[in-house]
């Protein structure tokens, strides 16, 4: 079905792009990609139809989810200047904000959003690949941009310095 | 113009956005917009975050695709989707322990389980070869060495005899893993020269042996019935390599009785020393 892995192939750059922005890392996000093309392949034959860059998304998501799940048993280290160095101006700067704030969002806000702003998903797909009801998209959408502004906003959460 | 009247909802500025409306409503919302500075500074708050999204990621998208990431070189190694898989889930498994081991900057890459393993023998190598006093907790003389850490390993294990290599076993210890307690043998030759034999559960598939080098260490790992083991030793891959053959050889020439499956019940009561 050479169909079905010229959908899969073409798909690929913008999993990474997701996977990316999802994980903040490149190459957890690499792998992220090897893991959901490898199920892919394997599981053709369960494909039946449909869009096949839903299906790809939908995979990478629940991977994702599996491997934070299994991160939060354990203790997770953070770099400690993340919360509090020094912005610095110019684009560099920006890039780092928006990840800093797309790094304080829950996972399944932070996927909902990514999918409709960055992968260009509707309502509706978003709602297959996460499996809710697209009120649930909705309502994630609308937390992940409050957050966010409020986050770019200076109302940074936590760890404020101290002197 | 009912449209135009009924009010504009919190959800409707999302999906205003995102181009989600009918048609009808996209203008009904775009007129309100311009007597709603509020709603019309908060929806360019909103694009705006979704233009630093875009700005940020989007040019990983333009990247060339990793090697590793081409369908065909991953169709054909086909064959091993199966181990892959494998390996994943014990990466999956893992991961935690890997977040320190990445902090430690050893490397950036996602540790998958295999070098989870190694990597946890070599620090404990690096740590208890440099003991001078105290490099053991138990010594080869005592009866309860092995009975005690195949117990608390969970398998039955043995030191391996080693002497043809000028290695003698000076005993061993107890150690956690990231899996589950490991057993550290540790083996000294006439010139004080170290080597350390380090055993843990794990669930990987089995594999041959592997020779890494780290540091001014070397290790060669295996995995084998539900078992990860590593020899370390200083950085000689030939005389580490005939080493870890004789270590594995010996391993799995365990008598029957020792019952090598990971489910089966160790057998403490016959301890081999050999």
């Amino acid at each position: 079905m050479a169909g079905f892995q010229q959908s899969v192939e073409a798909t690929i750059p913008a999993l990474r792009r997701y996977a990316r922005a999802l994980t903040r890392d490149r190459d957890i996000a690499d792998d992220l990609v090897q893991d959901t093309l490898v199920r892919a392949l394997r599981s053709e034959h369960l494909f039946l139809g449909g869009d096949v860059r839903s299906w790809l998304y939908t995979i990478l998501t629940n991977l994702n989810r599996n491997r934070l799940r299994s991160l939060a048993r354990r203790p997770i280290l953070m770099s400690i200047e993340d919360n509090d160095a020094p912005d610095m101006a110019g684009p560099e700067a920006g890039h780092r904000d928006i990840e800093r704030a797309l790094a304080g969002l829950v996972e399944d806000q932070r996927a909902a959003l990514l999918l409709v702003v960055l992968e260009g998903l509707s309502y509706r797909e978003v709602a297959e690949v996460q499996g809710v009801p697209i009120g649930t998209v909705m309502s994630r959408l609308a937390r992940a941009r409050v957050q966010i502004k409020a986050y770019l906003d200076g109302e940074r959460p936590a760890l404020r310095r101290v002197k | 113009m009912n449209n135009q009247d009924s009010p504009i909802t919190e959800d409707e500025l999302h999906a205003y956005i995102d181009g989600e409306l009918p048609a009808d409503r996209q203008e009904a919302v775009a007129a309100w917009l311009i007597a709603q500075p509020d709603a019309a500074a908060q929806i360019a708050a909103w694009r705006a975050q979704s233009e630093a999204i875009r700005a940020r990621y989007n040019a990983v998208a333009a990247e060339p695709v990793p090697e590793r990431l081409k369908l065909d070189k991953l169709i054909r190694n086909g064959r091993s989707w199966a181990g892959m898989a494998a390996a994943a889930v014990v990466a999956a498994l893992l991961i935690g322990g890997g977040a320190g081991w990445v902090a430690r900057g050893a490397s950036a890459a996602a540790p998958d389980g295999y070098e989870l393993l190694t990597n946890d023998a070599l620090t404990a190598h690096k740590l208890y070869i440099g003991e001078v006093r105290h490099p053991i907790e138990v010594g080869a003389t005592e009866a309860h060495l092995l009975p005690w850490l195949s117990r608390r390993v969970g398998t039955s294990l043995r030191a391996p005899e080693l002497t043809t290599f000028g290695l003698k076993l000076l005993g061993g210890r107890l150690l956690p893993g990231v899996n589950g307690p490991a057993a550290l043998f540790m083996y000294e030759s006439g010139t004080g020269e170290r080597f350390t034999l380090f055993c843990t559960k794990l669930a990987a598939e089995r594999t041959a042996l592997r020779y890494n080098e780290a540091d001014n260490f070397a290790a060669v790992q295996w995995v084998e019935s539900g078992y990860g083991y590593v020899v370390s030793g200083p950085q000689d891959k030939v005389r580490l390599k005939s080493v870890a053959k004789s270590a594995y050889e010996q391993m799995e020439n365990r008598p029957p009785a020792a019952n090598r499956t990971s489910l089966d019940q160790p057998k403490l009561d016959q301890p081999r020393f050999n």
